[in-house]
């Protein structure tokens, strides 16, 4: 046993690219899924029907279909379209895109619960509805839904290990290449495990500090 | 994409089905197991429970499932793609559950347990008649939707060579060259599965919500 952890030491190089790229795939991921959710977000709350509703029919679908199954459509299904991304733009796409919808998702629900004094205030001083979201109910919004932010994060690091499957080289992706090379499941795959693990704490620690930030300003 | 390919994806959803139930009414007895073991501060056993659903929170379902697929053979556990993909939803399913068990556990009210207490009821009366009846009440929006992260996240089973929606529909694209209808179809499937669930997680908060607001 102790020997196939060797063996995985050996090879940390491959695991340590891996662990990068699932680092980066989901830092980037996560960034754009939550700007493009916070400009999806004012349409959720559209007072106009119209928008809302198409809005909330985006937002709901994306929520229905899974994960894996998105990210073969972007990378097998839309070449037949004649859009062909590589794998590494197709996981970026589909980790972005899938995000969005529950980023936005978040933020509507943190914006519902929101008092509605503050928001009155400011329409009532005349800011415009671009500063009045900006200024006014964005702040407040990003401290009460960090930990659910957080935790959709964690999401998304997770996710990127399906993302294996379309042979981009992340952490899973790298785990079983050391596993076929060298037989050595157990010892490959917990390490990865425990890097997974890493990952997920230090976003926990990050969101439990943003959360001291919020009661500091409360 | 023929008829018969349709009904190769529709068998697939045969076995998505089946796997998610066995892995929903599997988790759902042991995340609870798992929650009272952390609820009732067991001495070293709560710490390991603990430990336990952190990692298993923070693990992707493809690398436990390449884990325990690969890995309990070596030390001499033969297991099949089947019970892999089984015992893999269970493991991942039951540490979110007891994550929403135990925070309905923590919100119990304590008096109503110490009123039980005073009329002599057994601790095991005390939680099937008192404390089990709510919690489960409190529990049912959040555990149902661990149920609808359950169904999206079985494509993964795949993997190891699980025939399911996903895989039919990926195998199907794949000899005739036309990946988009057979995804299509797979879309059909899954939505309407998971927008189920969702709908009866929004109505029982609605109808939890209305009978707070009449109590």
């Amino acid at each position: 046993m102790i020997h196939d952890f060797g063996i995985v030491w050996s090879e940390r190089s491959l695991l340590l690219g891996g662990l990068a790229n699932t680092a980066i795939l989901s830092a980037l991921a996560a960034v754009a899924a939550l700007a493009l959710g916070i400009a999806l977000a004012p349409a959720l709350m559209s007072r106009q029907r119209v928008i809302a509703g198409t809005a909330q029919t985006l937002v709901d679908g994306m929520r229905c279909i899974p994960f894996l199954l998105f990210a073969y459509i972007i990378y097998y299904g839309l070449p037949s379209l004649g859009l062909r991304f590589d794998n590494w733009s197709s996981g970026l796409v589909a980790l972005i895109v899938y995000n969005t919808a529950y980023m936005a998702e978040i933020l509507r629900g943190a914006w519902k619960a929101q008092p509605r004094e503050p928001i009155e205030a400011g329409i009532a001083f005349g800011f415009s509805d671009v500063r009045l979201f900006r200024r006014i109910i964005l702040p407040p919004l990003l401290l009460s839904a960090g930990p659910v932010i957080g935790n959709q994060m964690i999401q998304i690091i997770k996710d990127s290990a399906f993302l294996t499957i379309i042979a981009l080289p992340e952490l899973t992706h790298a785990a079983s290449s050391i596993q076929s090379r060298h037989y050595v499941p157990f010892a490959a795959f917990i390490t990865a495990v425990f890097l997974y693990w890493g990952l997920c704490l230090i976003i926990e620690a990050g969101v439990g500090s943003i959360g001291r930030l919020a009661d500091a300003r409360r | 994409m023929s008829g018969g390919d349709i009904a190769a994806i529709l068998q697939g959803a045969v076995v998505t089905v089946t796997l998610s139930l066995i892995g929903i009414l599997i988790g759902l007895p042991i995340g609870l197991g798992l929650a009272l073991l952390r609820w009732a501060n067991v001495p070293v056993i709560a710490r390991v429970v603990t430990l336990y659903v952190s990692i298993s929170r923070a693990t992707p379902l493809v690398t436990l499932l390449l884990l325990l697929f690969f890995a309990l053979p070596n030390i001499g556990v033969p297991i099949g793609p089947i019970s892999a993909a089984i015992l893999a939803l269970v493991m991942n399913t039951s540490a979110f559950n007891c994550e929403v068990w135990r925070a309905s556990l923590e919100a119990f009210p304590k008096d109503q347990y110490e009123a039980a207490q005073a009329v002599g009821m057994r601790a095991s009366q005390r939680f099937r008649r008192i404390v089990l009846p709510q919690i489960i009440r409190a529990s049912l929006p959040g555990l149902v939707n661990e149920m609808s992260l359950l169904i999206k996240v079985t494509p993964v089973l795949a993997v190891v060579g699980v025939v399911d929606i996903t895989r039919a529909a990926v195998r199907i694209g794949a000899e005739t060259y036309e990946p988009l209808p057979p995804f299509l179809v797979a879309i059909a499937l899954y939505a309407p599965i998971v927008y189920a669930l969702v709908s009866l997680q929004r109505w029982i908060e609605r109808r939890q919500a209305a009978a707070e607001v009449a109590a």
